[in-house]
């Protein structure tokens, strides 16, 4: 793999050897000693456009686990508002040696733009890019509904014949597009419950539902309910009229939770809005894999960054894939 | 003091071949085996004869954008294109809002010598939508400005455009509008649609530009004047000028290049090179323009050249600036997007890109026909060869067309403005008239 920038054009063998390479990482974080020498030698950068505190620890963790050495590079701001450009900074990562490069920004496309502009020979990893995607999100998100579908038995499964809905603001989402994509490449039924204004004005290409009432998708019993961070500004530019009105069409609570079938889970991609999209009893509930998704997102990272840096250039083999086991 | 040039075997707008015998800057004699001694003869055999290209949307980007593109440098690129006339938008720095502002860049224009510039004033001041720009000084200065435009922003305060509208009615000129709702656009980075959808890109909808256009026409029946509508670019707009048309509302409308040519899926690679506005559309769009120029609806093809530096496109999508250079492509584009399909033949094209920009515009000595004693301003066409569009077909100071790499059909060979060489025998001059 050269490069991670999107769900989209992942197909079906290479998304299933990164959920398989994930379960073999994962087993090794139960070991008392987490860490292997795979990367050792290897230099990941953190390119962080975008505060993400999450999301940043979870690569740095995952590339420390590999023995990789990690740079936080953090640089707020567009490149044209302010200070550096894009090419620059790329550049100047690229003389540090960088092999990889991790990248999270507020432009949607950015890591593509990196890629393939020329401006580095490092292996590019998108972190989400402004409204476009997300991909080692909704990596961890199969692997969760993977393994609690399906358990020790996992690996080499796609999820065929599983029902997921994922519920809030498509439109802004970088989260909804990875997940549109994976899943449906991965044989799930995807469906899409938003207010119509948080919904894209075409999304007739998308191999998806989409409804508009929870209630009706609920009880069309889904195996996994995902709810999305809802921003509160988006209230202001008139995508809903109160936090109220929003809870109460389209939040979890209480009652939808026990309407809900007994083995369908909960998820969602953190940070959460308590009371809002999602209620105290939902992700507290043993339905809700919202910490589990924490776990999981560790190991796909660790499969990414190994399938990218100890997978680059046919070094690759199975003795070396022998030391993740 | 002008060469004497004798060009024989052109074919008049694409149809029979004839000798033009260019002297004085005019056409002395348009005719049948013509003979002049002292001559310089041009062998033109299967070329056709165009007048000169009039391109009624131009950035020139002086003063103010130096890096950008200059008034010779623009010109240049302009002569290499076959035009003999650009209309200078206004969204220069400062503003061409007064009238001082546009009479500098007519000199520059005409110290350039390469084509005619004919300044383009801003409607309001600063381009700001808020108050009229002292029109009138502009229409009286030495530039006769007659186009006025806030290009780039739209006049969206109805009453303004009401006011601006009848205004220029007291000088015979025309408000050429870029209509583009500024609230349903807020941050758009393409088109609406599928497309942007999967990218993640905010949205730009066709209805933005329609009920602008909507609004426009009803305005200019209402107060009796005349509009322009810049750079149409949508299925609904091509319906709407057509019914407007019909209800004999005074509307005139232009499309670009690169609105027949491409479409949004291009921005699928985040490639900024493919970033303008407004945006492209879809194939569907693309087709609905391409009848609208056929059947008369749209009257002209305009660049919207915009230069732009390397930095500006050699970035993430949203932080790249909008806009496309095109006076070098656009004949060759339209050949392929119209003339190879069929929808217009070369006597058209002279309409679409000489004679009716020269009209809208009011300018007299452009888009004449090619018969005696009308200016010698004329382009020479091969219509024959395919080539590899490169960065040596671009002569001005800025790169960031959308056509590189791209097989584009046609070559200009020969430019005249007013009797004076520009591009001879395929290649642009240092100096206008200077051959070495």
């Amino acid at each position: 793999m050269r490069h991670l920038l999107e769900t989209k054009n992942l197909a079906r063998a290479d998304a299933l050897e990164i959920l398989d390479v994930a379960e073999d990482m994962a087993d090794t974080q139960q070991r008392e000693v987490k860490k292997l020498p795979t990367l050792r030698g290897k230099t990941v950068v953190n390119l962080f456009f975008e505060d993400s505190t999450r999301t940043r620890i979870s690569f740095e963790a995952a590339a420390k686990r590999l023995s990789a050495d990690v740079l936080n590079f953090s640089a707020k701001g567009s490149s044209v508002s302010k200070g550096e450009s894009l090419q620059d900074t790329a550049q100047t990562l690229q003389a540090m040696g960088a092999d990889a490069v991790v990248i999270r920004h507020g432009a949607s496309g950015a890591p593509r733009t990196l890629a393939t502009s020329g401006w580095i020979t490092a292996g590019v990893v998108n972190a989400g890019d402004g409204t476009h995607e997300h991909p080692t999100q909704a990596l961890l998100d199969a692997f969760t509904i993977r393994k609690r579908t399906y358990g020790a038995d996992s690996r080499g499964r796609d999820l065929t014949g599983v029902k997921v809905t994922i519920v809030g603001d498509i439109l802004h989402s970088r989260v909804a597009r990875s997940n549109v994509w994976l899943l449906n490449t991965l044989g799930a039924q995807v469906t899409l419950v938003a207010p119509p204004t948080l919904v894209p004005q075409d999304v007739s290409a998308w191999p998806v539902r989409v409804l508009f009432d929870l209630d009706d998708a609920i009880a069309d019993e889904p195996d996994a309910l995902m709810m999305l961070r809802i921003q509160l500004e988006r209230m202001n530019a008139a995508y809903f009229p109160t936090e109220r009105e929003y809870s109460r069409r389209w939040g979890l609570d209480a009652r939808r939770l026990a309407a809900l079938t007994a083995d369908s889970m909960v998820m969602h991609p953190g940070p959460m809005n308590r009371g809002l999209e999602i209620s105290a009893e939902a992700a507290d509930s043993t339905r809700s894999t919202v910490l589990d998704q924490v776990t999981n997102g560790v190991s796909v990272r660790m499969a990414v960054l190994y399938l990218l840096l100890a997978g680059e250039r046919g070094e690759r083999n199975h003795d070396e894939r022998g030391d993740a086991r | 003091m002008t060469e004497v040039f004798l060009i024989r075997g052109a074919r008049l707008e694409g149809g029979d071949a004839v000798d033009l015998l260019v002297e004085g800057g005019v056409l002395a004699e348009v005719g049948r085996s013509l003979s002049r001694t002292g001559a310089t003869v041009i062998d033109a055999d299967g070329l056709v004869a165009l007048p000169g290209l009039v391109d009624l949307h131009t950035h020139l980007r002086e003063p103010g954008y130096e890096a950008s593109e200059t008034v010779l440098t623009g010109s240049r690129a302009a002569a290499a294109g076959g035009f003999t006339a650009v209309f200078a938008m206004p969204n220069t720095s400062p503003v061409a809002d007064t009238a001082g502002v546009v009479e500098q860049e007519l000199a520059l224009g005409e110290t350039a010598g390469f084509v005619t510039v004919q300044p383009i004033g801003a409607v309001t001041v600063g381009q700001k939508g808020e108050r009229l720009a002292e029109l009138g000084a502009m229409a009286d200065s030495r530039a006769r400005v007659r186009v006025f435009s806030d290009d780039g922003f739209c006049v969206w305060d109805p009453l303004i455009m009401r006011r601006a509208l009848e205004y220029v009615k007291a000088f015979d000129g025309v408000i050429a509008q870029h209509a583009q709702d500024p609230r349903l656009t807020e941050g758009a980075q393409m088109n609406e649609g599928a497309v942007s959808a999967e990218l993640g890109l905010a949205g730009w909808p066709a209805v933005a530009e329609e009920s602008i256009i909507a609004r426009d026409v009803l305005l200019a029946e209402h107060v009796g004047s005349r509009l322009h509508v810049c750079h149409l670019s949508t299925a609904g707009s091509v319906d709407i000028i057509r019914w407007a048309k019909r209800r004999g509302v005074n509307v005139t409308a232009e499309v670009t290049p690169h609105h027949l040519l491409l479409t949004d899926e291009l921005a699928r690679g985040y490639d900024a090179s493919f970033k303008v506005n407004p945006p492209l559309r879809r194939e569907e769009d693309v087709r609905a323009v391409r009848e609208g120029l056929a059947d008369g609806t749209i009257d002209i093809v305009a660049t919207d050249h915009a230069p732009h530096p390397a930095e500006a496109k050699a970035c993430e999508w949203p932080a790249a600036a909008n806009g496309m250079v095109g006076l070098e492509s656009a004949l060759r584009v339209v050949q392929l997007a119209m003339v190879d399909t069929g929808l217009l033949s070369w006597g058209d094209v002279a309409r679409v890109m000489s004679r009716t920009p020269a009209r809208i515009g009011r300018l007299t000595r452009h888009g004449t026909p090619l018969t005696a004693g009308q200016p010698a301003s004329l382009v020479l066409y091969d219509a024959a060869p395919t080539r590899t569009f490169s960065k040596a077909d671009l002569h001005g100071r800025s790169v960031n067309s959308p056509y590189l790499g791209r097989e584009l059909p046609g070559e200009v060979r020969w430019t005249l403005h007013d009797g004076v060489v520009t591009v001879a025998d395929g290649t642009l001059l240092d100096e206008p008239g200077v051959r070495t």
